[in-house]
């Protein structure tokens, strides 16, 4: 066949395959945003669910999976950021190092589901905290950091070496040279990686099935040792569990959640390439 | 002098928790293997590991239950089989137009749908697999439910593809320079430097890439749970609902006694989950490696 050709035909067939990699997407999002948006309305996003969920709003679900994601990002933020750090500046390429990357890849690779189990294990049964914020949070918590340690991990290695020598050629310490010379140049990186934690938080189901989420809670917790209801959970149970609900509150509670979780990616796609932009070095 | 020995005392005190969060990770992996293993083991003393991995009947709550995996087993593996070979080419295929075709603006433009179709939540793909894939499949293939092996296979392959796309787009990124300009140089055609020479060196990360994609198939559980029909049968086609080792786990776990024999069940479908993610992201890494190399 003709070279020229041939390539007419595979780039064709190569367009055509991405295509249906990124159109779904769209699709997804022209459909739940059709059939969701005549639902939303301030007493759907504020109210309490009334006669079994099939009125009412869904104000718990929604103010559940901020508290959720909220924990989650507390406890694995600063355990993620210095994990990076030890990572980057402190260790060298020993069986120490080696063995805390690849148990940050295995911890990336660990179903979800998985997760929900070993909640329910260590602190739902283990640690007593029962089915709880507590316990959802830090289960999330746990699974977010590999997401959380690589945006760090990255940011961090992308300091150029010789801002480091500079400051330590001054007299500051390995500490302070992190500190003041090394760390506020990986922020926005950092930031990056915390709005994809927020946005993997927000949207997971199963690691909250055992260890937080109700089924049907007309009311707000109260500390974070109360059950509460959560968005990814309660579309679940409206979809699959309780029959004659109306179409478009399921589909307006799937708009809100991909809507949350949607803005939280845009706003790190925005800030990273605004930080690769900015970047003078 | 006493602010200098303060400053030191609180470094000392900070290095130490950085070292101290870098082993955290590790920790956080023994005991989700430990965890696991408290609450599984107990099955074991009532039933042998062969009869749990290869026993033909999954009845849970029957009078006396049973606890064989393999239809589940096989439920996952059918899932995911579809769903790679859906997947996998088209996943490759978008991989080397992101590298290597599109101009600069359509690239970033396409890595970001790749990255907004790896956030949407799982549990968002299966509503929409219930409500439109379901129902086609129903009609087009004329069977009494449109929620099958192959719904729950064409569901997941969308959720592979983020993830097969990016990691291949980035191995094939990584190809030096000079391997494409002696391909040139020699009069080769775009298309044939890039699916000869291109492809060809980018192979193991492609590889990497496509395990990695099946590791997240055979660890989804919400989609694959709501459009997958859940019977816990032995499948014998495509075109009949099955059920899989994670969707098992999700739906059963409200129902099961804590410490029960069926509870430990559960957690003993976990350990064979942790152990088969574990091999797969294992030999993965490898290949990244020597693909970095």
């Amino acid at each position: 066949m003709n070279p020229r050709l041939a390539q007419k035909i595979a780039f064709s067939v190569l367009l055509l395959a991405t295509l249906l990699v990124v159109l779904p997407v769209a699709i997804i999002l022209l459909i739940i945003v059709i059939k969701g948006a005549s639902a939303i309305s301030w007493d759907f996003l504020f109210s309490m669910p009334r006669n079994g969920m099939a009125a009412g709003g869904i104000f718990p679900a929604i103010l559940g999976t901020l508290y959720l994601v909220l924990g989650a990002i507390i406890f694995a933020v600063p355990l993620g950021v210095m994990a990076a750090v030890y990572l980057v500046e402190y260790s060298s390429d020993n069986w120490l190092s080696r063995l805390v990357k690849l148990a940050i890849v295995n911890l990336a690779g660990v179903p979800s589901v998985v997760y929900g189990l070993f909640g329910l294990g260590i602190f739902v049964t283990f640690f007593r905290f029962g089915a709880s914020i507590l316990s959802g949070s830090l289960t999330l918590g746990i699974m977010i950091l590999p997401v959380i340690i690589t945006s760090a991990r990255e940011a961090l290695e992308s300091v150029p070496k010789h801002f480091r020598t500079v400051s330590l050629s001054l007299g500051a310490s390995r500490w302070q040279t992190i500190r003041h010379s090394v760390l506020p140049h990986a922020l926005p990186g950092i930031l990056t990686g915390m709005i994809l934690g927020l946005g993997r938080a927000a949207g997971e189901t199963a690691p909250i099935l055992f260890t937080v989420a109700a089924f049907y809670l007309p009311r707000l917790p109260h500390s974070v040792f109360d059950q509460t209801m959560a968005l990814p959970y309660h579309l679940y149970v409206i979809s699959t569990q309780v029959p004659g609900i109306a179409e478009n509150v399921r589909y307006g509670t799937a708009l809100v959640l991909l809507t949350l979780v949607l803005l939280l990616n845009l706003a790190a796609i925005l800030v990273r390439s605004r930080f690769r932009r900015k970047k003078k070095w | 002098m006493k602010s200098i020995r303060v400053r030191k005392l609180k470094e000392w005190f900070i290095e130490k928790s950085i070292l101290l969060s870098g082993i955290f990770s590790v920790l956080f992996v023994v005991l989700i293997f430990l965890f696991l293993l408290r609450e599984g083991f107990s099955l074991f003393r009532g039933e042998s590991v062969i009869d749990f991995i290869f026993g033909k009947s999954w009845y849970p709550i029957s009078q006396p239950p049973r606890f064989g995996i393999l239809p589940l087993i096989l439920g996952s593996l059918l899932v995911t089989l579809g769903a790679a070979a859906i997947s996998v080419p088209i996943g490759i295929a978008a991989a080397l137009y992101i590298a290597e075709i599109a101009p600069r603006r359509l690239k970033e433009a396409l890595k970001a749908g790749t990255e907004l179709l790896a956030a949407i939540p799982s549990v968002v793909i299966g509503f929409i697999g219930i409500i439109t894939l379901g129902p086609w499949i129903k009609t087009f293939f004329k069977v009494p439910t449109g929620l099958t092996a192959l719904t729950g296979s064409v569901t997941l392959a969308f959720m592979a593809m983020p993830t097969i796309v990016s990691i291949a787009e980035d191995a094939i990124t990584a190809v030096p320079r000079q391997y494409r300009e002696a391909a040139t140089a020699m009069g080769a055609t775009q298309w044939q430097t890039t699916w000869r020479i291109v492809a060809r060196a980018a192979r193991p990360g492609m590889l990497a890439a496509v395990m990695l994609g099946i590791g997240r198939v055979i660890g989804e559980t919400m989609a694959v749970m709501m459009v997958t029909g859940n019977a816990a049968v032995i499948p014998k086609s495509f075109l009949q609902p099955v059920r899989t080792l994670t969707a098992t786990i999700a739906a059963e776990m409200g129902e099961s006694v804590q410490g029960g024999p069926h509870y430990a069940a559960l957690f003993a479908i976990g350990i064979v989950l942790f152990i088969i993610t574990f091999l797969i992201n294992g030999v993965a890494d490898l290949y990244l490696h020597r693909a970095r190399k």
